[in-house]
């Protein structure tokens, strides 16, 4: 028997029809994951052709994107930022109610941001394949699915005949050897891999995330590596699942139970790679080296530790990113002023996240003049974290406790940053834009956030925690 | 889809790098259900000074670059989100291929499966053609190949179910359905296994 990758079981065992010369392979989805602003083209054209959903009960909705984050009003009147936004959402209640799916709608008690439902839910599981109208499903890789994003056309594809077209991708491992430094975490890991490789690094790959680094990490942590795989241009993030894996899913409302549950188990223990299984590229990273790093550009590759000198631009784009940035070459990202600070997005919104930022936060008050946001990935989140009273600490540190979804990370519910402002932010994407006309984003872990929404300036969290050890 | 076989135009020149899906459409403008009409967001924030006059210093705004329906665009072109807007809006304004070194892999897809030529070039005839803009170029799909005016040629290679469906017109979902029963018998397969 040959050795094989992880990604290479996966594929195999969702082979409809085989790849040929002349055409790509037919591949099965397991899991088809929908939202508001990327499935209502595609319902039209089902509608236009006559055709129904193939498989709605491998479907799951939710309503994320274009959902205001305060609450409703007494009479029940929604936030939205304009009667379009309003409109789509009400289009995906309609569709799901016409044809058939599961939808975590405004009635649902675990509606959220649909990375961070699908595997709360454990409908996300190891061995499968997950697709989404929507680049961050590389997030689900983290329980060793193969996910990746489609487009609107292929949304359509997968409702009418539960198939996608593929070509079969290469695959690169980043090993990840060593321990992560005290204090410095999983978002500061992946932002220095993409620092690293660069937004291109993965381009045509599926990455695989391994070594002990990796092992090491919690599954919010693994979800927060696999959902910027995309930021490295690849089409998707794996990591191989384990016993941290099966414990945290055991129990969730679509994971197996019983005697399936143990069947499971036993199926999802062979998903790794096979010893002297061979990858396209490879990749080494030494965790011990990663410090908390922060982007000073337009884009996910522009990628530092904050206490490191901005490089000089090499090219007329660099230097029309810093100019945006207003960033100064040869000057660290520590100490810019920061006007707000945002906790949130399908890379860093779920507990552990909170939890992190509220560690930080404790006792403290965020800096006069700045502004924070901070919104839970979903309701059960929200919940959990009221339990635990971290909404307190945000309150009373004077940040903003919101109503779960994607919020300021795409900025189109009207949550959104004035031209010019500085935010630090725990979510993906520093595009010119991305959080508002004209602000400028840098990415950075929760605890670096709350840091600097204490200091009003971009701040290391280590200072904050070695405090705390030492009172 | 209509087939696409053969496209003359001038080229147009974005420089940049790293030209994300939040460029070509801002994500504000998502809240459509439709996928016509998006051609006047396109680069909307680039294009557009804050009082909706065009930005004289938007490339695409130059005279010579207006109607030019080749865009050669600076390397990793469309990374980012997986929204089909981007190839729509660009459709609509009136770009119906992008030339480039390397271009992000879910919208090279999206934009092949709409009709729009995104072809990848090498690096040094990428270099040549942001060098060169304005040059009259014509694409022909079938052979593959990019004709320059002065009779030079610049190979590519499209993805061969692509090319196919391209040329044809092959509406891939069609396709798709074609394969019923063997998804009914993988289907079955899965149930047993179960
Ligand atoms: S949180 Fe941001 S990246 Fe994640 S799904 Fe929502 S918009 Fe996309």
């Amino acid at each position: 028997m040959t050795a094989k990758t992880l990604f290479e079981k996966i594929w195999e065992t969702h082979v409809v029809a085989a790849e040929t010369e002349a055409t790509p392979a037919i591949l099965y989805v397991d899991l088809h994951l929908v939202h508001e602003v990327t499935s209502p083209q595609a319902f039209s054209e089902l509608r236009e052709r006559g055709l129904k959903l193939r498989r709605p009960d491998r479907m799951l909705a939710t309503l994320d994107h274009s959902t205001p984050t305060l609450p409703a009003a007494a009479n029940g009147e929604r936030p939205y930022a304009n009667d379009e936004a309003k409109a789509q959402v009400a289009q995906l209640e309609t569709n799901c109610r016409e044809f058939g799916i599961e939808l975590h709608g405004w009635d649902s008690a675990d509606r959220g941001i649909v990375h961070v439902i699908g595997p709360e839910l454990g409908a996300t599981q190891p061995g499968m394949t997950i697709v989404c109208g929507d680049s961050h499903t590389s997030t689900h890789g983290a329980f060793g699915a193969l996910a990746f994003g489609i487009g609107t056309t292929e949304v359509g594809h997968v409702m009418a005949t539960q198939c996608l077209l593929q070509r079969k991708a290469k695959t690169l491992a980043i090993h990840v050897d060593g321990k992560l430094p005290d204090g410095v975490g999983a978002k500061d890991l992946i932002l220095h891999i993409i620092g690293s490789i660069g937004v291109d690094g993965g381009t045509g790959h599926v990455i695989e995330y391994r070594g002990a680094a990796i092992e090491a990490l919690s599954m919010d942590e693994r979800m927060t590596v696999c959902n910027m795989s995309i930021e490295a241009g690849a089409r998707a993030g794996l990591i191989a699942p384990d016993d941290v894996t099966f414990d945290w899913l055991k129990g969730r409302p679509h994971a197996p139970s019983g005697a399936a549950w143990d069947e499971a188990v036993m199926h999802w223990r062979a998903l790794r790679t096979d010893d002297g299984a061979g990858f396209d590229r490879e990749v080494r990273i030494n965790a011990a080296e990663v410090k908390p790093t922060v982007t000073y550009g337009t884009h996910p590759g522009m990628a530092i530790a904050m206490d490191a000198p901005v490089p000089a631009a090499r090219n007329v784009q660099e230097r029309r990113a810093l100019d945006y940035m207003r960033s100064e070459a040869g000057k660290p990202m520590q100490g810019t002023p920061v006007d707000v600070v945002f906790v949130g997005s399908c890379t860093n919104s779920r507990l552990s996240d909170l939890r992190e930022a509220a560690s930080v936060l404790n006792g403290r008050h965020v800096a006069s003049g700045v502004r924070m946001l901070v919104v839970p990935g979903s309701e059960a989140v929200r919940r959990d974290a009221e339990r635990e009273g971290l909404h307190h600490v945000f309150t009373n540190a004077g940040a903003e406790w919101r109503v779960p979804g994607c919020s300021m990370c795409i900025a189109m519910n009207g949550d959104l940053a004035q031209p010019g402002q500085l935010v630090v932010s725990t979510s993906n994407r520093n595009f010119e834009g991305r959080q508002g006309k004209g602000a400028r984003t840098v990415l950075a872990s929760p605890a670096t956030a709350a840091a600097s929404a204490i200091a009003g300036r971009i701040a290391d969290p280590r200072e904050y925690l070695t405090q705390e050890q030492a009172a | 889809m209509k087939p696409v076989i053969r496209l003359h135009s001038r080229t147009a020149v974005l420089v940049d790098e790293n030209i994300d899906t939040d460029r070509i459409i801002p994500a504000r403008f998502l809240t459509t259900t439709e996928r016509n009409g998006l051609g006047k967001l396109c680069f909307h924030d680039w294009r557009y000074q804050p009082d909706g006059s065009d930005n004289p210093a938007f490339p695409l705004n130059q005279p010579q670059a207006r109607g030019c329906a080749i865009l050669v665009a600076g390397r990793n072109f469309g990374c980012g989100s997986s929204r089909e807007h981007a190839p729509w809006a660009l459709l609509d304004y009136g770009i119906h291929a992008v030339l480039c070194s390397e271009i992000a892999d879910i919208f090279r897809n999206n934009a092949l499966k709409n009709g729009l030529l995104a072809i990848m070039v090498s690096e040094a005839e990428h270099r040549w053609l942001l060098e060169h803009p304005g040059i009259e170029l014509s694409i022909d799909v079938r052979d593959e190949y990019i004709a320059l005016p002065d009779g030079g040629r610049i190979a590519f290679q499209l993805e061969p179910f692509a090319r196919h469906c391209l040329l044809n017109g092959v509406d891939q979902l069609g396709y798709l359905l074609q394969h019923a029963d063997a998804i009914t018998t993988y289907e079955k397969s899965l149930e047993k296994a179960a």
